[in-house]
């Protein structure tokens, strides 16, 4: 499936032979792939593929144990980011939303936290008020300015954190499991955004094994097993190869697609065959 | 074998013992709520700089501390219950989180001083005819109350200030980075890590089945203090993460800037004159 992309003359990002470890227990191991500007890219693998680290990796908060990872043309590497020019310079162009919230709200108050990347970056108090103001209200969460971030429900903590990364308007967007946790409606909220950062300049990232958002939200994909590459290609490509689905654990033995109507989608049980869900599924519907 | 009424009041009891740590983990996460909440009140002490209170009240506290005289340690004692009362912070809310608590602690070290430190005997303790000495009446009255003093003022000073321009303050005043960083670090992970222990104990709660021995709740609390300080090694990790993320440096800074107004210049003149005034009564 993996097919040669033309690489362009300064990529966003250029991950070569990266491997990383924690502790004794490895979690990416030999990695290789570009990432190009205003790119939408799905990092699909199954829990413990690699995925988060690689974020971590692209947003300079782990470093790898050998190969290199390259952010606008200039290598990633701990003592580049000791300086507080190029720091903050790079922490102005990525943004990264972790998996659980709980971990990016630390602040008292939800004003706070949306201030929190600004003040870092020295913005004037003034910028920061109205840009804080603009933010909640793009992201519908103005009454809950004054609430403590552990006060809130789960959807409104997942809504809270990217508002307080996409503040600073990064060029670079990481999403980690941005749907986990997520009533339907949220999810679809979330997903409208990512829809609507196609062709705007902004390369989003986004690590997932929610194969019903990658479509939507993903021009390209990144199959990760293991800590390695078992394959990229678009969404569609690499949605249509079942097999590779299956292989990568990213999909289960009965997964299928109906042609081109993505929107079909539902959940079935084979008879004489145990339901992975029980109460899920519906008895024998094929 | 156990009659069924036994073994149905062990399972109370299991179940309460359970109860308690996670009603105790609730009701210490409510009390820090609720603080937070005290600390964003109109009172006399939340008005002022955080500065302002920060000097003045660690002044008091230096004071309180190394007044040689009783009654101007009462006279402090009442100024910080002065304080206390147009800042919204109870004497019913001293009394349970400083006042009592203070006292069982204290009383420990401040009564054997009673009767062991030589001096003229005012009393004798009855059966036991142990001799009670002005000098050690006075000893411990002392140690207590600088004790509630001290520990009083503090408490004023926490329950009237957001935790996050404490630490601005300290800052101020040079506190280095790395204490005011810790600091603000322990504050942010206190309601992630009460609700995670909360969390445990229901899970714990909703899979036991069976009566717990005494060893075996010993087992439970330990392992479950074991899984919550490896969970809390992990999220201290990631929130550090997530704040280089968004261009933490090490520094706090805050979008509050303060702001002093002729009443945090009268209400540092104010406590200057305290403290002065507790130092002269005394010389």
């Amino acid at each position: 499936m993996t097919r040669p992309w033309e690489i362009p003359v300064t990529p966003a990002f250029e991950v070569v032979d990266v491997h990383y470890a924690y502790q004794d227990a490895p979690a990416l191991q030999g990695l290789s792939l570009t990432i190009r500007h205003g790119e939408r890219v799905a990092l699909l693998g199954a829990n413990g593929s690699g995925k988060s680290t690689l974020l971590l990796l692209l947003d300079g908060l782990h470093f790898a144990n050998r190969g290199t990872v390259s952010a606008f043309g200039e290598v990633l590497s701990q003592a580049r980011l000791q300086d507080d020019d190029i720091a903050f310079a790079f922490r102005r162009r990525v943004g990264l939303v972790f998996q659980n919230p709980d971990v990016q709200l630390f602040c008292p108050t939800v004003f706070d936290e949306l201030a929190f990347g600004p003040l870092q970056l020295g913005w004037s108090k003034d910028e920061i008020r109205e840009r804080v103001g603009a933010t909640l209200a793009e992201f519908s969460i103005a009454h809950l300015k004054d609430r403590p971030p552990h006060r809130l429900s789960g959807g409104e903590k997942k809504r809270v954190a990217l508002a307080s990364v996409l503040i600073l308007n990064p060029d670079v967007l990481l999403l980690d499991e941005p749907t986990a946790g997520l009533d339907p409606q949220s999810a679809s909220e979330l997903i409208d955004y990512l829809v609507k950062c196609q062709g705007s300049g902004r390369t989003v990232i986004t690590a997932t094994h929610d194969l019903d958002i990658v479509e939507d939200i993903a021009d390209r994909c990144f199959v990760l097993q293991s800590g390695r590459l078992a394959a990229s290609g678009t969404a569609s490509e690499i949605l249509d190869d079942a097999a590779l689905c299956v292989s990568a654990h990213i999909a289960h033995a009965h997964y299928h697609r109906h042609g081109d109507a993505v929107d079909h989608r539902h959940h079935h049980r084979h008879t004489n065959e145990a339901a992975p869900l029980a109460g899920k599924a519906p008895r024998g519907s094929e | 074998m156990c009659e069924p009424s036994a073994i149905g009041r062990r399972r109370r009891r299991d179940g309460a013992f359970l109860d308690r740590l996670a009603g105790g983990l609730v009701r210490a996460m409510d009390h820090a709520l609720d603080a937070d909440d005290l600390s964003r009140r109109d009172g006399l002490l939340q008005r002022l700089d955080p500065r302002v209170k920060l000097t003045g009240l660690l002044g008091l506290i230096v004071v309180a501390v190394f007044v040689k005289s009783l009654i101007v340690l009462g006279g402090l004692f009442l100024v910080a219950v002065a304080l206390a009362l147009p800042s919204q912070v109870g004497l019913s809310r001293l009394a349970r989180q400083i006042w009592l608590k203070v006292l069982a602690f204290t009383i420990l070290i401040a009564l054997p001083a009673i009767f062991l430190v030589p001096g003229t005997i005012v009393a004798r303790l009855p059966i036991l005819l142990w001799p009670v000495t002005l000098q050690g009446v006075r000893s411990a009255a002392f140690l207590l109350g600088r004790a509630e003093t001290a520990a009083t003022f503090a408490l004023l000073l926490i329950l009237t200030t957001p935790w996050p321009h404490v630490l601005k303050a300290l800052r101020v005043f040079r506190a280095p980075i790395v204490l005011v960083a810790i600091l603000g670090m322990t504050h942010r992970y206190i309601f992630v890590f009460l609700e995670s222990a909360s969390r445990m104990f229901e899970a714990r709660r909703s899979r036991m089945v069976g009566p717990l021995s005494p060893r075996n709740r010993r087992r439970v609390a330990t392992a479950t203090a074991g899984a919550l300080l490896d969970k809390a090694l992990h999220l201290s990790t990631d929130v550090q993460s997530a704040m280089v993320s968004r261009g933490y440096r090490g520094e706090v800074r805050l979008i509050d800037d303060f702001h002093t107004t002729p009443i945090d210049g009268l209400a540092l003149a104010g406590f200057a004159a305290i403290a002065a005034a507790a130092l002269w009564l005394q010389a």
